[in-house]
């Protein structure tokens, strides 16, 4: 089972209820949680651990002086702008290129190859027993944000319950942290920006055909909005948290309420079963 | 003009609260753009009448014609991107994957791809009471979101003359669209909040703003709600050489504003008091009213 936790806006607790949602569920079974919102990851703050570290790389063309003789090709096919040719040297802008490759295809002299350019890395630990946890980390400045979040994806590839914390918005780093998962948590807060943007983040969880349901955050009793929104586009809602002044406290200092509060992890557990009988996946 | 972008390293922080609060209470003649392209918000709270509407293109999406293709493979060999599929036989383009790198279009022996444009949103500009906003809707979906807020940016941009200042509603993470949206400020605004993440991605923010000659501000919105870290915030900033410019009280009216879809300021509560006074140190800062 792989449940992926997105919300069309960051803020609204996603974080939280991946981690929550991961310690709940440890009695029960192992859990590997990926942090994909690679841009701010903030998973590993509620969870202290030892992390083995490995870099990500993409490639970047590299340009043989001697072979090329300027022709012009390769900055001629480049669409993201990444290669200049100028009167006597080839430029090439790192953060702009997105490694297709193409540049190194079309050069007639075979004067193009790659080297590998880091763009930022992964951690890997095991913070509590029965705990995976897996962290990407765009570096500061690098925008291919989709690289990383593959790369953490694939180091838990092989586990069976697998949640991951995704990036916030609707653009291409959601995409791909949605893809081949068999579930969609959105969070949200019952206010008009927070159904806006939850309207956006189901739009893509339809367009992908992904099963959705949504945890209200931060409620304050008022959420007649949300609901009728839901039940009028067909999706259960999962879960409420209230907002609460112990709540916020135990969270802002990076604790988790399943953890420190009665009762939530058992809700977070039975949360866990629902997205299981409603994606029509075992485990 | 002075240029001036609220951001803030994560979503919720109160961003667009405060965006909208500051525009209705400067005094200086405003020029607006929303940068948070992917859930913009601040028109929700500005409604004002729309003036234009434009078709956003981002990258180019490759497109094969099967009655051409003769099933060479060399487009799915060569995609890096994984965007070429086979189904029954025959090949296609996952849109959605597809980065427009034109790769397979090049390397096709039968002429059977071509590169088509791509709907990837829309770009308004509004007249709202604050003054003119320039502001976006990004498709689900879409990569490029860096690219439609360049888009949203030129078309503010065309208002420089007649106004002193621009705000801007900037988007929230430090990615493409945090990139594109910081280039060329004067200043930005980072709104955070007192939990140990809000002090990590305060400074992944800072991280990456020091690489633009900006000048750095920062807001703590509902400060008093763990004043331990608000400490914390304060000391990063003064060991990093930032300005707190504000620190806003924990306030229900701010939800409650939100709900009638106002700005704060409308209403007499700590959180307006907090913001004005916000407007007031900016004003002295950088010199604008
Ligand atoms: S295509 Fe090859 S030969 Fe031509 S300018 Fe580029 S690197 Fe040089
Ligand atoms: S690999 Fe692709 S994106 Fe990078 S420089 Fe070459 S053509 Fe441009
Ligand atoms: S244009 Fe590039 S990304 Fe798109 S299908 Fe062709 S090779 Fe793949
Ligand atoms: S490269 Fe062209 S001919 Fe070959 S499989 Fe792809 S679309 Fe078909």
């Amino acid at each position: 089972m792989k449940i992926v936790v997105a919300s069309g806006k960051g803020g609204t607790g996603k974080s939280t209820v991946a981690a929550n949602l991961a310690y709940s569920l440890l009695d029960r079974h192992p859990v590997t949680l990926v942090d994909c919102d690679v841009e701010v990851p903030n998973l590993h703050l509620f969870f202290d651990s030892e992390p083995e570290t490995r870099d990500v790389f993409t490639t970047i063309p590299k340009v043989d002086t001697d072979l090329c003789t300027l022709c012009g090709d390769c900055g001629n096919f480049c669409r993201y702008g990444a290669i200049a040719v100028l009167k006597d040297r080839v430029l090439i802008f790192e953060k702009m290129c997105h490694a297709c490759g193409g540049c190194m295809i079309v050069c007639p002299e075979k004067a193009i190859s790659e080297t590998p350019y880091p763009i930022g890395l992964v951690e890997d630990s095991n913070p509590l027993s029965g705990l995976r946890l897996i962290s990407g980390f765009l570096k500061e400045g690098e925008v291919l944000a989709p690289r990383i979040i593959r790369s953490a994806k694939e180091m838990a590839e092989d586990d069976e319950i697998v949640i991951i914390d995704s990036s916030p918005g609707i653009a291409c780093p959601v995409i791909e942290a949605m893809e081949d998962t068999d579930f969609c948590i959105l969070v949200t807060e019952s206010t008009p920006f927070g159904l806006h943007d939850l309207d956006l983040a189901v739009g893509v969880t339809k367009n992908l055909g992904l099963n959705t349901g949504v945890v209200i955050n931060r409620s304050d009793g008022s959420d007649e909005e949300v609901r009728d929104y839901c039940a009028e586009a067909d999706i259960p809602v999962l879960m409420t948290i209230p907002f609460d002044k112990e709540i916020a406290s135990v969270q802002n200092k990076g604790g988790l309420i399943s953890e420190r509060m009665p009762g939530w992890k058992e809700q977070f557990a039975c949360m866990y079963d629902e997205c299981l009988r409603i994606g029509g996946v075992g485990i | 003009m002075k240029k001036i972008a609220v951001v803030s390293g994560k979503g919720g922080t109160g961003k667009t609260m405060v965006t909208a609060g500051l525009a209705e209470i400067v005094k200086s003649d405003l020029s607006l753009a929303d940068c948070d392209v992917e859930a913009s918000n601040f028109k929700l709270l500005y409604p004002g009448e729309l003036l234009s509407a434009e078709d956003f293109h981002g990258l180019d999406v490759s497109v094969i014609d099967t009655e051409k293709c003769v099933q060479c493979g060399a487009c799915l060999e060569n995609c890096r991107f994984d965007a070429v599929e086979i189904t029954d036989g025959l090949y296609s383009v996952r849109t959605l994957r597809c980065e427009g790198c034109g790769v397979c279009d090049y390397l096709c022996p039968s002429g059977a791809i071509s590169m088509k444009k791509r709907l990837s949103g829309e770009i308004f500009c509004s007249a709202t009471e604050a003054g003119p906003l320039a502001h976006a809707r990004l498709d689900p979906g879409s990569g490029n979101s860096g690219l439609l807020v360049n888009e949203v940016k030129k078309r503010a941009a065309r208002w420089a003359n007649i106004s002193e200042l621009l705000l801007i509603d900037g988007p929230p993470g430090t990615g493409c669209p945090l990139i594109s949206t910081v280039s060329g400020m004067d200043a930005v605004l980072a709104v955070t909040e007192p939990s140990i993440s809000g002090l990590s991605d305060l400074s992944r923010l800072v991280g990456v703003c020091k690489g633009f000659r900006l000048r750095i501000f920062v807001v703590i919105n509902r400060y008093d709600l763990e004043e331990s870290v608000t400490r914390e915030i304060e000391e990063f900033c003064r060991s990093e050489g930032l300005t707190v410019v504000g620190k806003i009280p924990f306030d229900p009216s701010v939800i409650a504003a939100v709900r009638r879809n106002m700005p704060v300021t409308r209403i007499d509560c700590p959180a307006s008091e907090a913001i004005k006074k916000i407007r007031d140190n900016l004003s002295k800062e950088l010199d604008v009213a």
